[in-house]
């Protein structure tokens, strides 16, 4: 006698503690078995564009704080360099140099949250502990520095918003060093601990090609074996000045592309941080910081696309500018919204348990996804 | 590696008429702009080609031109007649480390463009956005929906245009502050 | 707590009005449904972690609204969610509070004028018990609205439901 099955719909979120936030995700399931994954976006749809159309240009950069919110010096950074090329302002070296030093503490920061939810996705709340801990201490040298514990908006069209504090360079060099030492706990508590990788090797392969064609790009397409990564690839700022690896996913527990290859990734890419923060952290050069900052900023008639690496991946603007103080048009080529849209082919054929593991490797944050 | 120059003298040979025009003037980026009939066609062909191997979509990007007539409304404010809507399409080829920026424009009133969804797969939400927050129909796509707005928000009504208005209610709830 | 200091010298029996005693018991284990919403989610999940220690205060994330006695609404709220939240809220047993945590969930904050698709104000759909300002709220901000809901706690009445 065979049983009568058949195929079943559940939805996943907006409220459940393994979504990141705010998406639903709509599951075929038959039995544990995941047939579809459907996702449903905008729950946290906030207008950004319609904000920068209505703004001046400089007060888009607190909005720009607030899409990836994890890594709002990188939103900053990458909307300013929009402008900036497109009235070609050219910055002070020593600005380069700091915005180099947050945004890669910013990576680090960004990171530890990124691996903590997704260990404690998958039942390992320790680790998640231990990072938001280490996550305090870069905190804390950015309220010195800009006041705020999350959403900064430091990184100005031309310039910061203010210097460094006098104890920066001290506190910086502190940390560094600290969790330069601290970063093996993790490895120990977390990388090659047994259950860890028994949930997410060979989980979730994600092919290169597949990858490229979908438009992954960050640890996500990192994890799947190509060492493309924007500060080398499409160099900006000053980041060709300083020496750094580009970690990729070697398969080491599992097939290449997978999600503990996508996890190995962002440990890798921490410590590649502290790197380049050590190098340019010595260098710093005196200054004043809001020398090219212009009185008005009123670009010309034009278009721009820039891109940057955040930790999630290619953040891209697309400004349109029509010659007026405030932008035509504004867009945003969010990393997060083009990773998520893989998850479909990931979770092809996984258990249900496997796309919460499947969705913290790729790594969401829906301020972006929704903009 | 080829720049903007090249890349439009080889798609006016290969697809002619439904090559419009380079726009070299602006401050940062060339723009070709195409036929948005033939715009899966010119895509293929970019992605393909050994020269050009465009194999990744960065961003696509739809937008409100404005450049129609302005005229008022029953209830005195603005809207506007005629004029474009466009899409930008921003390609970069992983391998031969080059960019394009390429441009559709459709009128304003029944804006149609055909979707490069099987070109490039990231085209999908990218357009599903556009259609919704701008409002330009893409041909041919397998799952055009809001993406952004909930599914029941107010048919024909799309926020990125320069004439939204916002709803006074929207289930019951107060819209406006 | 007051209600049991030096109480038993005498023998062990406490006297106490029973609404003091459930008010007690109530605002010591204030468990809150995990929810995050949007950026104020991450200073909430920061305000839980190791540094700040949500648990000292008795509160401890659930994820099921069935289980909860608290909603911390930490993020913007947009009209699409909205109508989620309002169901989230009547799942909830009585008696429940609610936190409306950072400016977009007390007003609509940086989206109040263009913010065609944000809800102004989480006190639309539901009633708020504490509003905690900022953007994002410090931790510390948000202990001490988890402080004030304890003071209005431990005021109630069995009698009448106040709010
Ligand atoms: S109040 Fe500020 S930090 Fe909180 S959700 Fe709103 S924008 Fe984000």
């Amino acid at each position: 006698m065979s049983l009568k099955t058949e195929t079943m719909v559940l939805n996943m979120g907006p409220q459940h503690p393994s979504t990141h936030g705010v998406l639903r995700l709509e599951l075929k399931i038959d039995g544990e078995l995941v047939l579809d994954v459907k996702p449903h976006l905008g729950y946290l749809h906030r207008c950004f564009e319609k904000h920068a159309e209505a703004m001046q240009y400089n007060q888009v950069v607190p909005y720009t704080d607030r899409l990836d919110y994890l890594a709002a010096m990188g939103n900053n950074w990458g909307y300013a360099l929009a402008v900036e090329k497109l009235m070609g302002i050219q910055v002070p070296e020593r600005v380069e140099y700091i915005r180099v030093i947050v945004a890669e503490l910013q990576r680090i920061a960004s990171h530890q949250v990124a691996l903590g939810s997704n260990a404690a996705d998958i039942g390992a709340f320790t680790p998640f502990l231990y990072l938001f801990r280490d996550r305090e201490h870069i905190l804390s040298i950015f309220e010195d520095t800009c006041g705020a514990r999350m959403l900064y908006n430091y990184i100005w069209v031309g310039g910061l918003s203010h210097d460094i504090h006098p104890d920066f360079v001290k506190k910086v060099k502190e940390f560094v060093s600290y969790y330069k030492a601290t970063i093996i706990e993790l490895d120990n508590l977390l990388s090659y601990n047994k259950i860890f990788i028994e949930r997410t090797a060979n989980i979730g392969v994600l092919p290169l090609d597949t990858a490229i064609n979908f438009g992954a790009s960050g640890p996500a397409l990192r994890g799947s074996g190509i060492p493309f990564d924007l500060r080398r690839d499409d160099p900006y700022s000053i980041y060709d000045r300083f020496d750094f690896e580009i970690p990729v996913g070697k398969g080491l527990q599992g097939q290449v592309g997978d999600c503990w290859d996508r996890y190995y990734v962002r440990v890798r890419e921490m410590e590649q941080s502290l790197r380049i923060i050590e190098q340019a952290i010595d260098h710093i050069p005196e200054g004043d910081v809001q020398s090219a900052i212009p009185k008005r900023i009123k670009p010309p008639k034009g278009t721009v696309y820039t891109r940057i690496e955040n930790p999630r991946g290619e953040l891209g603007y697309f400004i349109i500018s029509d010659g007026n103080t405030n932008p035509f048009r504004v867009k945003v080529r969010a990393p997060s919204f083009v990773n998520l849209e893989v998850l479909g082919e990931l979770c092809k054929g996984h258990l249900v348990a496997d796309v919460i593991a499947i969705l913290g490797s790729i790594d969401i944050v829906l301020g972006e996804v929704d903009r | 590696m080829k720049n903007a120059e090249e890349i439009f003298n080889i798609l006016k040979d290969n697809f002619g008429d439904a090559v419009i025009a380079l726009d070299k003037d602006t401050p940062t980026e060339a723009v070709i702009t195409v036929d948005p009939l033939k715009i899966h066609l010119v895509g293929e062909f970019l992605r393909t080609n050994e020269d050009m191997m465009f194999d990744s979509l960065m961003c696509l990007s739809g937008v409100d031109d404005a450049n129609g007539k302005k005229v008022k409304d029953a209830d005195g404010t603005d809207i506007i007649e005629g004029g474009t809507l466009s899409v930008y399409y921003h390609l970069h080829s992983v391998s031969l480390k080059h960019k394009i920026t390429l441009k559709v424009s459709a009128p304003r009133e029944d804006a149609k463009v055909e979707s490069v969804e099987n070109v490039w797969k990231c085209a999908d939400w990218h357009e599903r956005e556009a259609f919704d927050l701008v409002g330009i129909k893409f041909l041919n796509h397998p799952d055009l929906r809001r993406i952004m707005m909930p599914y029941d928000w107010e048919e024909g009504s799309h926020p990125l245009r320069k004439d939204y208005k916002n709803p006074e209610f929207y289930q019951g709830m107060k819209v406006p502050y | 707590m007051g209600l049991l200091d030096k109480e038993f010298s005498d023998g062990n029996i406490v006297i106490a009005p029973v609404e003091d005693l459930f008010n007690w018991a109530r605002l010591s284990s204030i468990w809150q449904l995990g929810f995050g919403l949007a950026c104020c989610a991450i200073e909430m999940m920061a305000t839980s972690m190791s540094h700040y220690d949500f648990d000292r205060f008795g509160v401890i994330p659930r994820n099921t609204p069935r289980q909860a006695d608290a909603i911390i609404i930490s993020g913007t709220v947009t009209l699409k969610m909205a109508t989620r939240i309002k169901r989230l809220y009547e799942q909830m047993p009585a008696p429940k509070y609610i936190i409306s945590m950072g400016s977009c969930a007390n007003c609509g904050g940086p989206y109040w004028e263009h913010g065609y698709h944000v809800l102004k104000g989480i006190d639309r759909v539901i009633p708020v018990d504490v509003y905690v300002p900022g953007c994002p709220p410090r931790p510390e901000a948000l202990l001490e609205g988890l402080l004030k809901l304890q003071d209005k706690i431990r005021n109630e009445s069995l009698r009448k439901k106040s709010a």
